[in-house]
């Protein structure tokens, strides 16, 4: 579309400078049209109205046994709901087991304050965990074996995280599991999206899905 | 701007390599956009009637980008259709836009091509050198009926629903094959899933269809060059313009009214072209009381109405579009243009007010007054075509052809 820099510079009438104008005057109305025309198009993509939708859910956890765990769907997400049994307590205190951990204070917000203690959870033996690898996203599966023999372990790439879903060194993930906002309604059911009474923890805010 | 094109590409070695004659010299894009669409020399008589291949071309731009964000939030199901319809509607953000868009972008689009065909009629456009691109045209014309018939068939409604069990039946009258073939577009005995889904996607990949056609089309035009209001060809370059920037801004003006149009029907009339009827879930119980297709199909309804036999109304219907297909050959007139053709262009006339009058006879076909107005307009669809086209020209009076595109005082 250029002209041939070997031919010599034609001397330019008045009216290519006002051609010049309006072709700038088209091209700049086309480009402008053609943002706004996208509008429409792009925002059709975006998340729809979701008012509709469930912020809560309610498990009823009384028939859950020691060593067991659900999963539940929470806005989209897998969560896993777990009763760790005493010597699974009590191994995520054990000091090796913690200086294997990245994070083992929970220090990243990954979870409620309310649940920033050594066992991430409101009543130390029930776990409430968005099922989420920190790494890509997969489900990690539970693994349940003697003493320190239990963990998460990621199918994907191999993170591991302890009962607490707390991550270990060297793995791919580089946070720990997600805790969502749950609450007791009753003594055996969870609400799982609303936070207890008096805290305004907001899930939006921590780091990683 | 008339300099020669491209010098520089049967140097040895130019100094300055810029990106543009990299890949001109291995795909000359650049070269063939400024030879077909800059310098391309237009006939300088060219009505408003010329723009309306440019205005298709945008129209069908806009058909594919509206059709593939409504086919993101759409589901091809006979449980979930209707209802993934209401969604866009109400819940997909800009949905509501995007759907009233492309209904009113289906309406314009049948509008444009018949306003296309029409200009092709009466200015011979179809004659030598370019009956390829009159045969091109009407394969995209029967492709655009196909995808708009499918595309009506996917929000389910109760008009999609018969719409679909009425036209696939009339398939099942031709003999020995009807059967099998009308079994084989339904996927069973009645509008189902399985039709829906066949629809959905015929619909989808028709669109990309047309458009390689619309290539093949414009290809053969820009080879035979375009037709012009005389009828004649140019034979000096003072009897053209070039493509950039006279033409690009006679069909920009085009475009922009078209566009008005388009916003019009989508803001302010979006039920204008729509049958209410098929805001109700499809119904397999229960046909509704006025079932009639959408406008454009009414003339091609109304032929299947007016004869009582059943398959010679099928062959009557999809003949009034295959006689166009031999109208290159059926025309034994020299010459192209009916400004100079003062029988044939009364004929024209009357066959636009025939096919008018069909569609009349298919919206109200319960009026029997008009079946035999019906009758005479079909007949008078056939004889223009097998009788008037092949014989006019050995009446019509000896009229003296300009012999430039120039005007009488020799303007430039």
């Amino acid at each position: 579309m250029t002209d041939n820099p070997s031919t010599p510079t034609p001397v330019i009438p008045p009216s290519q400078n006002r051609r010049s104008f309006l072709q700038l005057l088209t091209a700049s109305s086309v480009t402008v049209g053609g943002v706004v025309v996208a509008c429409p198009f792009l925002n059709s993509l975006s998340s729809q109205n979701t008012t509709l939708e469930q912020n809560f859910v309610d498990i009823d956890i009384s028939s859950l046994k020691a060593g067991q765990q659900i999963t539940v769907t929470w806005q989209g997400h897998p969560v896993f709901i777990l009763n760790r049994p005493t010597e699974a307590l009590q191994a995520l205190q054990d000091a090796s087991l913690i200086t294997r951990l990245r994070d083992p204070d929970s220090k990243e917000l990954q979870q409620p304050s309310y649940t920033q203690n050594w066992h991430r959870s409101i009543r130390p033996e029930t776990v409430v965990l968005i099922g989420s690898c920190t790494h890509l996203g997969c489900v990690p599966t539970l693994k349940l074996g003697a003493k320190l023999g239990s963990f998460y372990n990621c199918a994907c790439h191999g993170s591991r995280f302890d009962l607490a879903g707390r991550v270990y060194k060297s793995m791919p993930a580089p946070y720990n599991l997600p805790i969502p906002p749950y609450t007791y309604l009753k003594p055996n059911i969870i609400r799982i999206g609303e936070n207890p009474k008096g805290q305004n923890f907001d899930f939006t805010q921590i780091k990683q899905i | 701007m008339t300099q020669d094109p491209e010098p520089h590409l049967n140097q040895v070695s130019s100094k300055k390599h810029t990106f543009s004659e990299w890949i001109e010299k291995r795909f000359p894009v650049f070269s063939t956009f400024r030879r077909e669409y800059i310098q391309f020399p237009m006939p300088r008589n060219l009505n408003i009637w010329w723009a309306f291949g440019a205005v298709l071309c945008v129209t069908l731009l806009l058909m594919l980008a509206t059709g593939i964000f409504l086919a993101l939030s759409y589901t091809p199901s006979a449980e979930e259709a209707f209802a993934s319809i209401e969604m866009i509607e109400r819940r997909v953000p800009s949905g509501w836009l995007l759907r009233s868009l492309h209904m009113a972008g289906s309406n314009l689009f049948l509008v444009f091509l018949y306003l296309h065909l029409f200009r092709g009629l009466y200015y011979g456009s179809y004659k030598n050198p370019r009956e390829l691109v009159w045969l091109s045209g009407l394969l995209l014309m029967l492709m655009v009926m196909m995808t708009a018939f499918a595309g009506y068939i996917l929000p389910w409604g109760q008009m999609s629903y018969w719409a679909a069990n009425v036209v696939i039946q009339a398939i099942s009258s031709i003999p020995f094959i009807g059967e099998g073939l009308a079994h084989w577009l339904m996927g069973g005995s009645s509008p189902s899933d399985l039709t829906l889904h066949r629809y959905f996607v015929l619909h989808f990949a028709m669109a990309f269809f047309i458009i390689a056609v619309v290539f093949i089309h414009v290809i053969c035009v820009h080879v035979v060059k375009s037709n012009n209001p005389k009828g004649i060809e140019p034979k000096t370059k003072e009897e053209t313009l070039p493509f950039y920037p006279y033409y690009v801004a006679k069909d920009g003006v085009v475009i922009v009214g078209a566009i008005i149009l388009l916003v019009l029907l989508a803001f302010f009339f979006p039920d204008l072209l729509t049958n209410s009827e098929n805001y109700t879930p499809a119904n397999p119980l229960e046909t509704p009381a006025n079932i009639a297709p959408e406008w454009y199909f009414l003339p091609f309804y109304g032929i299947l109405q007016l004869i009582p036999y059943k398959f010679l109304g099928l062959l009557l219907s999809v003949g009034s579009i295959m006689v166009l297909f031999a109208v290159p050959w059926l025309d034994r007139s020299p010459i192209k243009s009916a400004n100079y053709r003062p029988l044939y262009r009364i004929a024209l006339f009357l066959l636009v007010l025939s096919f008018v009058m069909l569609g009349i006879v298919g919206k109200y076909h319960s009026h029997t007054g008009l079946i035999w107005l019906g009758r005479l307009a079909l007949f008078y669809y056939y004889a223009h075509f097998l009788l008037i086209l092949p014989f006019s020209a050995r009446f019509e009076l000896k009229r003296t052809l300009p012999t430039s595109l120039l005007d009488e005082k020799g303007h430039k």
